[in-house]
């Protein structure tokens, strides 16, 4: 016998399913939007409201039918992303119902009560999420369809620029008789897929050819060729639909993707640049990008002269006024800032009527379902996986950053909406399949390997895997 | 409604609200998975007088013996990497090919410039003997000091080298 010093061992733990934990959660979520529900029909009409029950049983029927559907078809998946996605979109139903409730709303001559299609558009994004769960066995037959994505991707993208431009911003198009699409939504889950499968073929070349420069490993001039080019592509996208937001979302979700596969820092570097001198060179000549970064360096300035800068500056009020603990759900005024007061600004009335104390609990509710994303691109056993699943959650990031930034006045204002709790059926359809997909990849991802001959002498020392 | 009532709520939500959370974060913190890594540090030689630990472990390998009857008596149980990156990393032979290489996908994945991606593999024939076979590999496997060309029975004991690995077969 040998001398044997300090052995490591590496063995494999078995994740659990935890579909119990998922069940409890889904319900505890379900409460929490309930009594978000009664307390803003206790604060405005002083009774329980009378739609109480219906979307009760509503949010409850989507959670229900979703863990039925995840237990059924992705029973190791992870079990934090559903609950989470339902809490959102829960106490997004429940903020909603609340501006449907305001009297200024009301009064106003295009009034239509958002709650209500709300959630029908949320039970529309639960069914494709059971659609992707049953249709996609597997994240890997994505990878086959790496060229066709990036062909989809493109068109729609490029589909809004024919259609006439909504409040400034052309990410629109109109279907008659069915309603608007907003197709950037659908676009970024899409893309994803084709920049997972082109990185994890081209990453080598990326990564491996360079040269050594003041601690950075700067790339050969001709394979900075992609990034070029999808640079260039989110530019035109903010040139011509002079959307800053989707322009951001697909170079900045690239970026992260690029720096995932390959592990480079250099390629932050460049984006950042790329992406500074691209929005400050387009901000000298597109007025309505000009407005934008008015209104976000002085909104107060632009008061009763610009609308972009007194909705920011009454939104900014809203935080003001909802102070540390807030002035409590159906309380607040936050829907003085009127138009999209529901999609876009819904943040205000999160950080008014729950204080910094709800917004930070909201902001940590985003950035769990980000980590879980990027835990289960840790533990994806595939690299097409891991990229995807880092690329989808990195997008969700990205929004949640870019949205909640321009909101609070961090970044300039972005025409993007805050995925499940704004209003907007496309956002919220889209980033119910975005979850579909993670779910499926970190089902993927935690399934106990198939197990050899099971052997007592299975000690602790056991097979190792990357 | 009452300001108290509304108070009440107001402050109950908050808090309802940073309760799931907690509770989602505490999910996260029991839901470890992955790769465990188990460092025993005790010196054990020949002669000493084993810890108790090490006499459990001693003790349960006859009794598996018996179990599975396929396995020979003085077959080894575990293949352990003696030099390189890896050092200290064991593998219990269970029956399964064993492959080695930088893929992603082998059962030892091995960070060493020198390896191919699938650089050799290690199996059992039909009578349970250990064969070592170089999968067309750059640089080549060694087992002793002998390049390999063709699948090879690994004697206990007996370095295989890939790259700047090292790798035995042990009881």
């Amino acid at each position: 016998m040998s001398v044997v010093t300090n052995t490591t061992t590496i063995g494999a733990i078995d994740a659990p399913s935890r579909r119990n934990t998922e069940l409890a959660l889904v319900a505890f979520a379900v409460l929490i939007s309930v009594f978000a529900y009664a307390n803003v029909g206790l604060a405005l009409h002083g009774e329980l409201p009378a739609g109480m029950l219906g979307y009760g049983l509503g949010l409850a029927l989507l959670g229900g039918v979703a863990h039925i559907a995840v237990r059924r078809f992705a029973p190791y998946a992870d079990p934090l992303l559903l609950p989470l996605a339902i809490l959102l979109n829960g106490m997004g139903l429940a903020l909603i119902w609340r501006l449907d409730q305001s009297e200024r709303f009301q009064a106003t001559r295009d009034f239509a009560p958002a709650a209500s299609k709300q959630l029908l558009f949320s039970a529309v994004g639960v069914a494709f999420l059971v659609i992707v769960l049953i249709v996609l066995k597997d994240h890997r037959i994505l990878q086959r369809y790496t060229y066709i994505s990036m062909l989809v991707a493109l068109v729609l993208l490029i589909l809004p620029m024919f259609f006439p431009a909504v409040n400034g911003a052309k990410i629109w198009i109109k279907i008659p008789g069915v309603g608007t699409i907003q197709p950037g939504e659908f676009a970024k889950i899409i893309i994803a897929v084709f920049f997972a499968g082109y990185l994890m073929v081209k990453r080598d070349a990326l990564a491996l050819a360079s040269r050594r420069f003041m601690g950075l490993y700067l790339p050969r001039g001709r394979d900075l060729g992609p990034i070029l080019m999808v640079w260039a592509f989110s530019i035109l996208i903010l040139v011509f639909e002079t959307d800053l937001g989707s322009s951001l979302l697909f170079f900045g979700m690239f970026v992260v993707m690029l720096y995932v596969a390959t592990e480079r820092t250099s390629w932050i570097v460049f984006g950042l640049l790329m992406s500074g001198a691209g929005a400050v060179g387009v901000a000298t000549f597109e007025p309505h990008v000009q407005d934008r970064v008015t209104a976000w360096l002085d909104p107060f300035a632009g008061w009763d002269k610009i609308a972009a800068s007194e909705q920011m500056a009454k939104s900014l009020m809203a935080f003001g006024s909802g102070g540390t603990l807030g002035t409590g759900l159906g309380q607040g005024n936050s829907d003085l800032i009127g138009f999209a007061a529901n999609s876009d600004f819904i943040l205000a009335t999160v950080g008014e009527e729950l204080g910094l104390a709800g917004m930070m609990a909201v902001l940590l509710i985003y950035g769990l379902i980000v980590e879980r994303g990027v835990r289960t691109a840790l533990a994806a056993r595939d690299p097409f996986g891991k990229l995807l699943a880092i690329g989808l959650s990195g997008s969700f990031a990205i929004q949640v950053f870019v949205v909640a930034g321009g909101v609070m006045g961090l970044i300039p204002l972005t025409g993007m909406t805050m995925p499940f709790m704004a209003a907007g059926g496309s956002s919220v359809i889209a980033n119910w399949a975005l979850i579909g997909i993670l779910i499926r990849i970190s089902d993927t991802a935690r399934r106990p390997a198939p197990a050899p001959a099971p052997s007592p002498d299975a000690e602790m020392t056991q097979v190792v895997r990357p | 409604m009452s300001e108290l009532t509304l108070t009440v709520m107001r402050l109950g939500f908050l808090a309802v609200l940073w309760l799931f959370v907690i509770v989602a974060v505490q999910v996260i913190r029991s839901d470890l998975f992955g790769t465990r890594v188990t460092q025993r540090g005790s010196r054990r030689t020949a002669g000493d007088a084993r810890p108790q630990q090490g006499r459990q472990q001693q003790a349960a390998p006859p009794q598996q013996r018996q179990q599975s009857g396929r396995q020979r008596r003085g077959a080894p149980t575990k293949l352990v990497v003696s030099e390189g990156t890896l050092t200290g990393t064991t593998v219990a032979l269970q029956g399964q090919t064993i492959t080695l290489g930088r893929a992603h996908d082998s059962t030892i994945v091995l960070d060493d410039d020198y390896a191919s991606s699938r650089h050799a593999r290690i199996y059992p024939d039909r009578d349970g003997q250990w064969i070592v076979e170089d999968l067309g590999s750059t640089n080549g496997t060694y087992l002793d000091r002998t390049r390999l060309t063709t699948p090879t029975p690994v004697p206990l004991g007996a370095p295989i080298r890939i790259g700047k690995t090292v790798i035995e077969l042990r009881k």
